[in-house]
């Protein structure tokens, strides 16, 4: 590992202004990708600035029943919250549904949105990434791409994010606060994550030295119906093959409003804003729900290796919408 | 030069340290430490603290597991130069004295373990566990209508599966941790 310097931030303007304008400086919160990434050597800063200290590690609610979640609060503690967990119960499920108990313990909501894809060619500096290194090539376009993206990808990069709270965020339009160097600003979600076109080495809208605060969950009434339901490869401790994140408002057996979002699936977390506009006054039933799951999925083009990708996702939205009508 | 090779690297980049004071098992420790040097490897190479294991050195195994101010972490993850005046558990400091751990007990009682290797990680990790679900938070199996948690066998798999096993050791384990549990 390259030898690096330690600060530790006192506050987020100054924690952008030591940042901001020196690309190998980053910002370390729990760590748990980060410090990883600089074993791998796929991370290589000479400069670390430790933001936990700063970041408010709070969840509070505003006024308009608005949470407002510091971007430092551990993952456990935000799914843990019994306002998430009343009002939201597919975000608490989402960060449950990631990692384990002990990384949950250290990730923060920062540094969960900000982590890097899992690809294995990204992760590993003997193989070409144009994500690692731009312009090397993507050896997984033809190599072990099983878990990669099916939805939104490029010919330079079909890497998949991992967050699974990140899908959930989508799904809720959670409202992203950013410090920059020209001060604040929020983005709101899904769009804090790109897809890669011909850029795959930047993740997100963010720009170089701009930290992530917090994250502003907005009132979403019936968000209290509400599923994330993941598949993975082992029963715990498992990245997405692909998930679903879904809140659904139900009356008469017609769908008045839903949210729906897909994880694993592609290089941001994929709000299915087509599925979701074919169910809004649409009957709640599996036909409809599964109309709306083939409209969104009409756009993907699976890899040599992930085609299973297209009927799973569309199976588990299916259920999953069904088990919330359901219920309702 | 005349013919004869010399095979030059780039200079080995000095290292960049930093002075801070950890608290281990009760004990203060004031230190200065590479800034790359993990919680792992200070406590098994500069405080001869052996019993938090590298197994996977990337997160994935949960034998370094230790508690950090009370709660259970991957020390392999966690850089040493971040925990000026933090509080670091480890198996050492589990017993009081002579006296196991209940969890340690249970382990034997039990015969939760094979070649031991994911011990220590297991025991740190189950008492992290048993606070957190005491604390009322809730696991990916924990069914929303409940207020509390019942530690059954799936919760306890579940809220276990950051420590692997690789002996399989895992019917004893879940059993010893549902002893304590209950």
């Amino acid at each position: 590992m390259r030898p690096f310097s330690y600060l530790r931030a006192q506050d987020a303007p100054s924690a952008v202004a030591t940042a901001t304008g020196r690309p190998e400086t980053m910002y370390l919160a729990g760590g748990t990708n980060l410090v990883d990434l600089m074993r791998l050597g796929v991370a290589v800063p000479d400069v670390l600035v430790d933001v936990s200290g700063i970041a408010s590690g709070t969840v509070e609610e505003t006024g308009d029943g608005t949470l407002l979640v510091g971007a430092g609060v551990r993952n456990s503690d935000l799914a843990a919250d019994p306002l998430v967990r009343r009002r939201q119960p597919l975000l608490s499920q989402a960060v449950l549904a990631g990692a384990s108990g002990q990384i949950r313990n250290m990730a923060t909501v920062g540094g969960n949105l900000m982590q890097r894809t899992r690809c294995p060619y990204f992760q590993d500096v003997t193989k070409p990434c144009n994500k690692r290194l731009p312009g090397t090539g993507c050896p997984a376009r033809t190599g072990e791409n099983r878990n990669l993206a099916i939805l939104g990808h490029s010919d330079s990069c079909v890497a998949t994010h991992p967050s699974d709270m990140a899908v959930a965020l989508a799904a809720l339009g959670a409202i992203v606060h950013v410090e920059g160097a020209d001060g604040p600003r929020t983005v709101p979600m899904p769009g804090l994550h790109r897809l890669p076109g011909d850029e795959p080495e930047r993740d997100t809208v963010l720009g170089q030295g701009e930290l992530i605060t917090a994250v502003e969950v907005p009132p979403l009434p019936f968000a209290g119906r509400s599923r994330y339901r993941k598949v993975r490869d082992r029963a715990s401790f498992a990245f997405a093959v692909v998930s679903v994140a879904v809140a659904l408002d139900v009356a008469d057996g017609i769908v008045r409003d839903c949210r729906i979002a897909f994880g694993g699936v592609a290089h941001a977390p994929w709000r299915a804003e087509t599925a979701e506009a074919v169910l809004r006054g649409a009957t709640a039933t599996e036909t409809e729900f599964a109309r709306a799951a083939e409209a969104e999925l009409a756009a993907a083009r699976p890899l040599p290796g992930n085609a299973f990708k297209i009927p799973l996702v569309r199976n588990v939205l299916v259920r999953t919408l069904a088990d919330l009508a359901e219920a309702s | 030069m005349n013919g004869e090779a010399h095979i030059t690297g780039p200079e080995a980049p000095s290292p960049i340290t930093a002075d801070l004071v950890l608290s281990v098992n009760g004990e203060r420790y004031p230190i200065t430490v590479d800034t790359r040097e993990t919680l792992l490897d200070t406590l098994r190479e500069r405080l001869g603290l052996t019993g938090a294991k590298k197994g996977c050195d990337h997160g994935q195994c949960g034998a370094c597991t230790v508690l950090l101010d009370g709660r259970r972490v991957k020390s392999c993850l966690t850089l040493t130069v971040t925990l000026d005046g933090r509080r670091v558990v480890s198996v050492e400091g589990l017993a009081d004295g002579d006296g196991l751990h209940p969890l340690q007990a249970a382990f034997i009682e039990h015969d939760a373990f094979q070649c031991g290797y994911c011990t220590p990680g297991q025991l740190c990790s189950a008492v992290g566990m048993l606070a957190e679900a005491a604390a009322g938070w809730p696991s990916a199996v924990t069914p929303e209508t409940d207020a509390g948690v019942d530690l059954d066998e799936e919760e306890i798999r579940e809220r276990m599966s950051g420590n692997l096993c690789r002996c399989g050791a895992y019917v004893n384990i879940v059993a010893a941790i549902g002893e304590v549990a209950r």
